[in-house]
This record gives C-alpha cells, structure tokens and sequence, in this order.
C-alpha cells in the first residue's frame, strides 16, 4: 500500500512513538503538582519549550503547546480579535484558507467583526498590494497561510511580513501547518506574530501541535481553568505528546536539509508524468511546494479515480480531508477561477520524505492504466 | 526512599493495557479519520468503537460524546457554549463556589459577557444544597453546573436530587465529573443531566483526552470552527490513538469499578488507621461516608502546607494541597475557604491524598506511617 495523501495526515516517526510512550509510563506527574513527581514533570516539559524554540529560533516563552493546527489557528484568530476589539475589529485573510480559519473569521463576523476575504489569481495567490490596500485603522488581523494545503501555493508572506511590519497596531498570523518542514519560513524579525503548526502533518501525533506567539502579543484565551501555557491554553499538559511533537520538529527539520533534493526530484518525475497524460491537467502552480500536486481529470468523478487507484493499493484524496464530505466542488480551486469540469474533478497527491521514486512510477503506471480502462469503457 | 505516589486526583499514570491498544494504532492506524480511503476508514473505525464503548459508560447515546482535548475543554465547551448559545433565553446561570477552575473561570468569562452568576455556597462538610438550588433557580436561568464530586474533597454531591429538581425547569443541567467518572456507576437519564464532562488523565487514560455528553437537542456554540469534525460541535483532526487509549481506560474501569471501589476504600481505612495508630492529631474534611473511595482531605492542626508538603516530598510521598499551584506558590483552597470561611486554618493546613493504580496496601500503609512521623514532628 503506498500512501501519498500526506497533506491530511502523515505516518508518525517510530522515534515519535518511542518517546510518546517512553514518556507516559516515565514521567506522569502533572505539571503542576509540587511535589518530585510533577516537577519531574514540568522540568521535561520545558526542556521541551526549550528545545521547541531552539529550532524555531524563537524564545521559549512564545512557544503555546496546544491540541493541533485547528486550535492553533482559533487561538490566534479568536484570541487576537477577543484581546483588541476596543482597538478595531476589522480582520483580512484570503478566501482559501483552511477552514479552520475561515470559520473561525466567519464566527467573528457573528460576533460584528469585519472580515475581508481576499481573492487569488488562477495560481492561488494572494497579492501584497491587495493586503496593503485592505488595511484600515480598523484592522487588528492579517491572517494568511503559508503553504496551501490543496494546491501546494506558496504565499508572499515575507512581502506580507515586511508590510505588516509598518503597521505595529495589527498582528500578522501564518498557517504554517502544511509549509513546515518543507518549505522554510523564518520567524525572526519576519514581521510574524502568530504562527500555527500541527503535529500529525509532519509525522508527529494527532493532538498535538504549537502556535508561536510572538513576545507581548496579547490573545484572549480560547479556554479558561489552571491557566497552564501562561493562561493562554489551560487544561493538564499533554507531556508525552509535547515531547514527541518536539521530536518530531528536529526529525523534521533535518529532513527537510537532507531529503529536498529527494523530494524535488520525486516531484519533478510525477509533475512530467502527469502532464504528458493526456486527460489530466495540472491545477497546482510549478515552482511551488515540494510535497503537493492537484490535477484534475475533467469528465472523471474524483471518488471513482480514488476507489480504483486504491484497489490498485495507491492512496490519494480529493480536496482537503477536513472538507472531503462536502460536495464535490473544491472552494479553493473555484476561488482560483477553475471552472466546474475542473473544480469538481480535482485529485491532490502529497508527499513526504518517506516515499520513493519507484513509487511515484508506479503511481503514474497505475493513473495511466486506470484512465485507459474509464476511457475504453466509456467509449 | 521509595517514592509513592498519593496525588491521582492530579493525574494517573497511564494504564500498561492502554499502551498496549495505543500502540499498534500509533503505528499502523494512522490516516486520517475524515479521508475516505483505506487509511481513513480504519481509523474511523476506531474512533466510532471507542464512541459506542464510552456512551456505554454512561448509558449514553453514540452521538451524544463529543471528544475533546480533555476536561478542561470540555467544561469551557459545556459552560460558555451553552450560555452562548442560549443567551435569547437568559443570562442566569447557577455554579458553586468549589467547582474546579475551568468551570469557575469559564463563569467569570460569562460574567463579563453580561451573565449573571450565582455561585452556590456550600457549608463547612462541603456539599451543595439541594434546597439552595432550587430557590436560586429563577425563570431566566439558561444553565445549572455543578460537578459530580469535589476534587479537594471527594465530597460526592447530589447531582440526582438536583436532576429532579431541574426536570421541571429548562435550564441546561451540566456535571463536571471528572473525579466521579471511572468510580461511580452514572447513568445520565438516571442523574438526569444534560452534558457531562470526563477526562482521560484522571482514570489511567492518555493525557488530553476528554469528552462531554451532550444530550440529543443540547445547542451549544462550538469554541472552535473548522472541519466537520465531532459534528462541528469540536473541529480538528481527532486525536485517533488517544481516543483508542482512553477507551481501553474506560473499559477496564468499567470492569474493575467494584473491585477498585474496595480496594481504594480499603486503601484510604489503612491510611487513616495509621494515622490514628501513631497519635497524629487530624481531621477529616468533608464527610467521610459521603466521599469517593478514592480522595481523602485531611486537616492537620498546627502545621502549615508548604511545610507539610516539602518534608512529604523529602521523604518520597507525593501528596497535594488540592488547589492548583501557581509557580511554587500554594494558595489557599477556594474549596476549603468555601467550606470553612477564609483564613480559617485548616485552608492553610489541609492535604489531599489521592488513592489508584500506584498503590498497594503495603506502600499506602508505608506513606501514612512516613506521613505520621512527619505531621507529629511538624506539630509539635
Ligand atoms: C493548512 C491547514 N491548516 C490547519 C489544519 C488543521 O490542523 P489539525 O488537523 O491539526 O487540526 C490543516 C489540516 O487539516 C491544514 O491543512
Ligand atoms: C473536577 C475537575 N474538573 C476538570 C478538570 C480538568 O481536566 P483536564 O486536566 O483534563 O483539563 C480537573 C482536573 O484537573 C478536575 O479535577
């Protein structure tokens, strides 16, 4: 069985495991209990922070753990509107964000806030003079992801950095749970003040992930108690999970320096597969992330690629997992001006380090043979 | 000196067996439990077992869990969500005064969004008055929430009477029962209450993990959006291997419940016995007969917490003061100051001690014994 739907979601490292388990048998103690067992406890938990910041190069008390990107994102998106509206409560982001971005916008426009969401070209991307030209005295939140997870786009959000820069008053948000690992984003001096990862996308665990916050930003908690994270995110620690999604980080990280070249070349050898098959046509726009590539075969429903490709033990998805009970049409493509034969036909492959090329050649021999089969018995 | 662990009110250590059905999840069942290929479906497939198990539990319906990322979430979800979500109806909602942090915090928030609150007193054995309740309720109350049992105390409260009093009324009725799960045999029809919060922690699960009952018709804003995850009710990818783990933990504290209810009881007579045995001068707070097996607060006349707990510590027994510790600093129990008014000593000279899978009745017998010579040198 080859898996490449990493986009959803990633097999954990065994060292992840390993230390996941090492860790809850180990060290069980609450954090915040006094005594040897929960100081064990909290000790291995900011040596954690520690070494969570030390590969983001940021300060460990920027460092939120929280329960993955979706909280991550609510944290930072609900938390800043909560914490500044009597500043403003105008908040821009772009129509093809994750949903847990966009709802979470959409929840606080309930709430009276304002969101502006900014169209992308056909490629998928946003445009830093639109950002500019949005903001108003009004706007407290710029939100743009970095890496989008179905088409791979990378955004601008070094010019969108430098421009939210000029602007102290509002605070710039990065979803970076699918560009981690992949593709770098420098937080120092970025002009970033919030950015989210997600632990099971770069074979960390489910239910564990970080947001970044950048020293004196303010957010309003989305969940109140013990005030555990410096109040930002109450409830016992997650130790174990803390501890692996860290491990995870560093394994990352140093894939990412010795596996792109590998991953590139995967890329490249399934970007010139796809385009010479006459029935597809390739949505994600070159040049962008190493691990993601959404076609669309027009005239094919995406379940039935999907079912027969996996009988011939392939595994991909349509769309996002997140949206994949939604009917058929991809908002994201639909936001890139794709029309219905495409949007509704759209299949993502995603890599990881982990995959082969002989993979990546099986996986076209089996496309090929699928499309041929559909087309013979279509006529 | 061997160390031994009394605090399992604060956490548990997790249960071999739960490694052991969270292992080849970890490892084999990792996809995603929203793709709808082989991968997804499988661990779909786990999470819908482990849904159907811990409904079980509780005499629940399926669709009624909502799995969260612990207790925490799950009582700010239950209290701000419903409070929120069913603001047009009234702004009263009903707490007590020695509800754990993410109930009491939760309230403050409401405060501020313009709720009224009234948090119920309770008297000095530390239990919530039926009759309290009931002329507290007012025709505006949108949410009653009280928890099942008392993590300082153990004191059980009378969440079923209250369920009878809230039958006729239509007010939201949710129980924080974080400590009661696991030990007490609940029934939510039987209690009659709305939502219901648990945790994995507290019964030899994973950390973070949780869920909340919510009872079919329950309207609740969600405090997170997203995907379709958890019927909106709490989006992000599920914590698939965790949800298989705490329900490897709720099937085998289903299964031992009367086992452990002795034992525990059995573990907390020992302990008490030795005191008395070696002369410490101590008392009980709360109840005796009315607390959970496994929790047992004690004042001790003429010492101090941070004293107590630092020489218990020195000698391997790892206790509480109950309250939540912030950086080092012991505050005095909101609970205890409830029970016995502020500045009373025994807010300043109680312990929790808290019985479960670390214990025999040897190391339980071994602590109290380490606990006396300490308290009778301390008193002195
Ligand atoms: C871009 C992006 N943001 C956020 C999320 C949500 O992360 P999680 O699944 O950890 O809640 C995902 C994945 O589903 C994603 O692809
Ligand atoms: C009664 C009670 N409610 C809620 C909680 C919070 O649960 P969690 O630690 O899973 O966030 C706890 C434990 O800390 C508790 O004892």
């Amino acid at each position: 069985m080859i898996y490449l739907d990493n986009s959803a979601t990633t097999k954990p490292y065994q060292e992840v495991i390993d230390s996941f388990t090492q860790v809850s048998e180990k060290y069980y103690g609450n954090p915040s209990s006094i005594h040897r067992t929960g100081a064990a406890a909290e000790r291995l938990l900011w040596r954690a922070r520690q070494q969570a910041a030390e590969l983001l190069d940021v300060k460990e008390e920027e460092i939120v753990f929280t329960s993955g990107g979706t909280e991550g994102n609510n944290t930072a998106i609900k938390g800043i509107a909560l914490a500044h509206q009597k500043r403003g409560r105008h908040i821009i982001t772009s129509c093809i964000e994750h949903p847990s971005v966009l709802e979470a916008c959409r929840g606080l426009e309930g709430l009276g806030f304002s969101v502006t969401y900014l169209p992308v070209n056909h490629q998928g991307l946003v445009d830093p003079a639109a950002v500019e030209a949005a903001i108003t005295e009004e706007t407290i939140l710029i939100s743009i992801m970095h890496v989008n997870n179905e088409l791979g786009t990378i955004q601008p959000v070094e010019e969108i950095g430098k421009i939210a820069k000029q602007y102290p008053k509002l605070h710039f948000h990065v979803d970076h749970v699918q560009g981690f690992g992949k593709v770098p984003m420098p937080l120092t001096n970025s002009g970033i003040d919030l950015c989210t990862i997600s632990g099971h996308k770069i074979h960390g665990l489910k239910g564990t992930g970080l947001l970044y916050a950048k020293k004196g930003t303010h957010l309003f908690p989305l969940m109140h108690g013990g005030g555990q994270e410096q109040s930002i995110r109450s409830g016992t620690e997650n130790l174990a999970g803390t501890v692996s999604l860290v491990k995870a980080l560093r394994l990352i990280l140093e894939e990412q320096q010795k596996g792109k070249q590998h991953l590139l070349d995967m890329k490249e050898r399934l970007w010139s597969c796809l385009d010479k098959t006459k029935q597809v046509s390739i949505n994600s726009p070159a040049g962008h992330a190493p691990h993601i590539i959404n076609i669309s075969v027009p005239g094919f429903k995406p379940e039935v690629l999907i079912h027969a490709l996996s009988e011939k033990g392939y595994y991909i998805s349509t769309k996002s997992a997140c949206s994949s009970k939604n009917e058929d049409v991809s908002a994201v493509l639909a936001a890139c001006g794709m029309p219905e034969s495409k949007s509704s036909s759209a299949l993502r492959i995603s890599l990881s380090y982990h995959n082969q090329q002989r993979e990546i050649e099986g996986f076209c021999k089996a496309l090929g043979e699928t499309l041929h089969q559909f087309s013979e018995v279509m006529g | 000196m061997e160390p031994i662990y009394l605090d399992h009110a604060a956490t548990t250590p997790v249960h071999p067996e739960v490694t052991k059905a969270m292992l080849p999840v970890l490892q084999e069942v990792f996809g995603n439990p929203s793709s709808v290929h082989h991968f997804g479906r499988k661990a779909r497939q786990i999470i819908d077992e482990a849904r159907r198990i811990i409904a079980g539990s509780i005499h629940a319906n399926e669709k009624e869990i909502v799995f969260t990322s612990g207790g925490t979430e799950a009582d700010n979800l239950a209290v701000v969500g419903t409070a929120m979500a069913n603001r047009d109806r009234g702004m009263h909602v009903i707490t007590t005064q020695i509800e754990h942090h993410a109930t009491l915090h939760a309230a403050e928030y409401l405060e501020k969004q313009g709720f009224e609150i009234t948090y119920l007193p309770v008297g000095s054995e530390g239990k919530v008055s039926v009759e309290e309740l009931e002329s507290a309720l007012r025709d505006d109350t949108v949410l009653v929430s009280i928890m099942a049992v008392n993590n300082e105390t153990g004191m059980v409260q009378p969440i079923k009477e209250m369920g009878k009093v809230l039958k006729g009324h239509p007010a939201y009725f949710h129980t924080d029962a974080v400590q009661a799960y696991g030990l007490m045999d609940i029934n939510v029809d039987d209690w009659n209450v709305d939502l219901l919060t648990a945790s994995s922690h507290k019964i030899n699960g994973p950390k973070a993990g949780g869920f909340l009952y919510m009872r079919e018709g329950v309207q609740v804003s969600a405090l997170q959006y997203g995907g379709q995850q958890e019927r909106k009710r709490r989006p992000g990818t599920e914590n698939v291997s965790g949800i298989k783990g705490f329900q490897r933990a709720v099937e085998l504290a289903v299964e031992n419940r009367s086992e452990r209810q002795q034992k525990y009881a059995d573990f907390k007579q020992t302990f008490l016995q030795k005191l008395r045995q070696e002369n410490v001068q101590f008392v009980v707070n709360g109840i005796e007969t009315e607390t959970v097996p496994a929790i047992v607060n004690i004042s001790f006349p003429g010492t101090n917490v941070e004293a107590l707990l630092t020489n218990f510590d020195l000698s391997g027994v790892a206790a509480s003061s109950g309250s939540a510790c912030t950086a080092g600093s012991i505050e005095p129990s909101h609970v205890l100051s409830a029970m016995f008014g502020k500045g009373d000593d025994r807010t300043i000279n109680s312990i929790r001690f808290s019985f479960g899978l670390a214990n025999t009745k040897d190391n339980v017998e071994e602590a109290a014994g380490r606990v006396a010579s300490i308290v009778n040198r301390l008193a002195e």
